[in-house]
């Protein structure tokens, strides 16, 4: 399968690795993996602060750039679920409406791909720590993905995995943690806490942006708490 | 009157403000946009009794539901052999309390066990001064039905001797025949829907458990400002 | 100082107040066990949901017809039916009938509503005794403040917060047990119920097809203020309405599940009318007020119009993180939390109030939660539409429209990379400073690394 894999504004410029890993994990499988250059950023940004004529500036030539895809994937569940549930919202009444459903439809979170779509969960990957995962809210609530990673990471050798008491947003929400710093740093102090409490020395996300988050409070914190994109664990062998 | 003329015209501005509102049609729930205006043929909530919490099949598993759930309630629920043991179940929980006297309503059921126990009865039924019930230790009153799926009863102002019975007095008691035992709200619906028809009762109550309240520090404490005690007496 | 500017002061200080989080954080702790425990006896509550967004939906959706076969069952049991546009005229209702019956004292059991249109301050403005009887309510009108939570008024008050309130304002606090305070209300409030001459109440549900107002409560206090004092009065929004009898068999446990984990509240109880000949009690009058008050400016809004599926239950605001962080105070609107931030832009201002609808991760728990489904955390990116649309932030809208040419163009995306990776030597210096252009985020927090070779330049490498 050829798969176009949608590399994120923040996974390109600030975490590669984990773009690579996903271009490497994918390659192993024996997936033709192509990566258009002209994508940079799905448009959530404007989007999440209202203002859906930029957002559709930015997301009009990302549908047309993925017009002829067989299978998109998205390492954050957080973009991925901007091209599946809100492109359509975004462009109802507008010439690309039907373009937007149809990509919407062939477009998957990289967890979900793995598991759902080419029914993978054993990687052969080694990751000798032990580790918690967070679930993005966009990845857990807008495209219901819960128990893809846990299927992945338990096939991993060496791998202790072990649940955060409770559930809850990291605090990130886009502009939001700049529009509101004070709540947004609460919530992430209460996320941190939680991990903490676990005892891992690896918080696991398939969201690269709420990780950005957390890592940014655990180091100002000066903690030995580590962040990771899943598909960097994937990735280690 | 001119008063009335303005109550009225409020009524048809905002029935006006609402039918201009409901010109476009909104779309149905889980429906993802796709709108429409026709209504269900039947009422969404009519299969509720395959959703809500299961009650079980046979009379005897019901009668033990309804016990569990009364008694994490903290109601005292007294699964009794026959009327004959009533007076002695009372009598226990009134000597137990120190009651000197008591409230009650006019029936079959509440006059015998209120009769039973040779203490001074205030009776609702005629009118009554709230400050004497006020004085009572307990009321008691029949009900119109028991509920196995929440461990609570249903009274009404005409099953209950009227609104303040069953709640002002600090231990409501509750006498109740076996074949009052429903096995879930929508069978208790439909039962007082078949019994009062179109002559309600204008208070209907499902009482699950004593009073109680968590204001302070979601600290369960019972008997907040009804009764402190709620004891249901079945034979 | 304006809405948004009160909101974000506040929600600093309490965001920074770790005893206000910790006091949530255990108020909130129990009940979310009880409520996973509730949810899961259920055999099905999501197909539950689903019918009860469905009632509601065919409630609100054929609004006219059912409020007038209400009001017109309602009457025909002796009871009288006022229509409020908005809270003066509900107020003003209100104040007439005391007035008429010569009242001086009035027993409330919780309304929302009446902290809606902000009744006790007219009331007493007039001279009217108002007690609040629901012990929640009861002690933050001892502490003049409005209630914290829809549901539990008192949750941010522990139990030595309130002995010394009983103490200072009641001179009676035995000790700080919640039963001994308990029962200290309970006894400053009988005689209370035995003397008022006006009961008030809300209402939770509006049954149509019977001309019925359902009333839950935990306490006993609505069934005694409905029960004792000669005039009853019911102030209600004119969305409660249910179609049929039968439907609280799915929405009285429901609303208990969702708002406090019970398989049932304590109460529920459905009133037909004053007092009716052969009966021994109960009020002789009871006034009930439809209040409108912009819901059918919400009604218009058809994408929006869920929003008046809400039941009230609080379950949006026990869960979302927004709330437990900045807590209910802080909002500064009778409702707060997540259906807060969806609703009071539409009844209280878009442009004043659309920093509620700012404030949010978008996280979607309230909408998982919420009984009635209600789109709550999509409502809020519509605020944010509709407020951007109408009144655009100039610099936002014009650094969204730089961000476009800059994310649409390969060059400009690469050489924004480079700058970034250029200037990060300088972010270190004046890190968290007002010099910092990221200090809303380094104030608190530290910027990743950002590597040479981006993802984009390794991929052409390989190339």
């Amino acid at each position: 399968m050829t798969v176009t894999l949608f590399i994120p504004c923040f996974i390109d410029a600030l975490f590669p690795r984990a773009g690579i890993s996903m271009v490497e994990i994918l390659e192993r499988l024996g997936h033709k993996v192509v990566c258009p250059n002209e994508i940079a950023c799905c448009g959530q940004p404007p989007f999440n602060s209202g203002y859906w004529d930029e957002a559709r500036a930015i997301a009009a030539p990302v549908l047309d750039k993925l017009k002829d895809s067989e299978a998109v994937v998205i390492g954050s569940g957080s973009c991925g679920a901007m091209i599946k549930k809100f492109y359509p919202e975004l462009f109802k009444n507008t010439p690309q409406a039907e373009l937007a459903k149809q990509v919407a439809a062939r477009t998957w979170e990289f967890s979900d791909f793995l598991v759902t779509k080419l029914g993978v969960t054993n990687l052969g990957a080694k990751f000798p720590h032990k580790v918690t995962f967070h679930d993005g809210c966009h990845g857990l609530r807008e495209l219901g993905i819960k128990s893809a990673p846990r299927a992945l990471l338990g096939k991993v050798s060496g791998l202790e995995f072990v649940e955060m008491k409770e559930e809850s947003c990291c605090g990130f929400g886009g502009t939001f943690s700049a529009k509101f710093p004070m709540i947004s740093t609460a919530m992430g102090e209460v996320k941190c806490a939680a991990a903490t409490e676990t005892g891992a020395d690896y918080i696991v996300s398939n969201d690269s942006s709420c990780l950005m988050h957390i890592q940014g409070l655990l180091s100002r914190q000066g903690s030995k708490l580590k962040t990771i994109h899943l598909a960097e664990v994937l990735n280690q062998r | 009157m001119k008063n009335t003329g303005t109550i009225l015209s409020e009524r048809e501005k905002i029935l006006g403000r609402i039918r201009e509102a409901l010109k476009i049609s909104a779309p149905l729930p889980g429906s993802h946009d796709e709108v429409t205006t026709h209504a269900h043929a039947e009422s969404p909530a009519s299969h509720a009794r395959e959703w809500l919490p299961s009650v079980g099949t046979s009379a005897a598993e019901q009668f033990d539901l309804f016990a569990k759930n009364a008694a994490d309630l903290k109601a005292d629920f007294q699964l009794l052999n026959s009327r004959e043991e009533l007076p002695a179940a009372l009598k226990k929980i009134a000597a137990a309390e120190k009651w000197s006297r008591i409230a009650s309503h006019d029936g079959e059921l509440s006059n015998f066990a209120s009769t039973t126990l040779g203490l001074p009865v205030m009776l609702t039924d005629k009118g009554y001064d709230v400050q004497e019930m006020e004085k009572c230790d307990a009321g008691i009153s029949e009900c119109d039905a028991f509920i196995a799926q929440t461990g609570g009863v249903v009274v009404t102002s005409r099953s209950a001797g009227g609104r303040a019975l069953s709640v002002l007095p600090p231990h409501h008691i509750v006498i109740a025949r076996r074949e009052q035992l429903v096995a879930d709200l929508p069978a208790a619906f439909a039962l007082l829907k078949q019994k009062y028809a179109d002559n309600y009762p204008s208070m209907i109550s499902f009482i699950t458990g004593p009073s109680r309240t968590g204001d302070i520090e979601r600290i369960l404490v019972l008997g907040a400002h009804g009764p402190k005690k709620l004891t249901i007496l079945c034979f | 100082m304006s809405f948004v500017s009160q909101f974000k002061s506040l929600a600093s200080e309490k965001t920074r107040d770790l005893r206000h989080r910790l006091v949530i954080r255990t108020a909130l702790r129990g009940y979310e066990i009880v409520r996973d425990k509730r949810k899961a006896a259920f055999q099905s509550w999501e197909s539950a949901r689903q019918a009860a967004a469905e009632t509601k939906w065919e409630a609100i959706n054929h609004l006219d017809e059912h409020l007038i076969a209400l009001t017109s069952k309602l009457e025909a049991r002796g009871t009288k039916v006022h229509w409020a546009s908005n809270g003066a005229q509900a107020r003003e209702i209100i104040a007439q009938i005391l007035r008429d019956k010569k009242a001086r004292s009035i027993i409330k059991s919780k309304a929302m509503t009446s902290e809606e249109i902000h009744l006790n301050h007219a009331l007493e403005k007039e001279g009217f005794t108002v007690v609040e009887s629901d012990l929640g309510e009861f002690i933050v009108q001892l502490r003049h403040e409005p209630p914290y939570h829809i549901v539990f008024p008192s949750m941010h008050l522990t139990r030595g917060e309130i002995k010394d309130l009983f103490q200072k304002e009641l001179g009676d606090a035995p000790s700080d047990s919640p039963e001994d305070l308990t029962m200290v209300a309970r006894r400053v409030m009988r005689q209370k119920y035995l003397t008022a001459d006006v009961g008030f109440t809300g209402g939770n549900f509006a049954i149509a097809e019977t001309g019925m107002i359902s009333i839950t409560e935990n306490e006993g206090n609505a069934r005694l203020t409905a029960a004792l004092p000669k005039t009853m009065i019911t102030l209600m929004g004119i969305e409660k309405v249910l179609p049929r009898f039968s439907d609280l068999a799915l929405f009285l446990p429901m609303l208990a599940t969702a708002g406090a984990g019970q398989p049932m509240t304590c109460y529920n109880t459905m009133y037909s009318g004053p007092r009716q000949p052969g009966e021994c009690d109960g009020p002789e009058e009871w006034h009930v007020i439809l209040l409108d008050n912009r819901r059918t400016e919400l009604l218009a809004d058809a994408e929006q119009r869920d929003s008046l599926h809400c039941i009230r239950c609080g379950a949006c605001l026990n869960v979302c993180p927004i709330f437990r962080n900045v807590g209910g105070h802080t909002y500064g609107t009778t409702y707060s939390g997540p259906v807060g931030a969806v609703i009071t832009p539409h009844l209280r201002g878009l442009q004043d109030w659309k920093h509620l609808s700012n404030a949010s991760s978008l996280c979607g728990a309230c909408t998982e939660a919420c009984p009635v489904k209600i789109d709550l955390h999509h409502h809020l990116l519509q605020n944010r539409r509709n407020a951007s649309a109408n009144e655009p932030a100039f610099f936002e809208k014009l650094a969204y429209k730089m961000f476009a040419i800059v994310a649409n163009e390969p060059a400009f995306w690469s050489l924004a990379k480079k700058i970034g990776w250029l200037t990060q030597p300088l972010q270190s210096l004046v890190k968290g400073s007002a010099l910092d252009p990221a200090k809303a985020w380094t104030k608190t927090r530290d910027l990743p690394p950002q590597p040479l070779e981006s993802f984009k330049d390794w991929w052409k490498n390989r190339q």
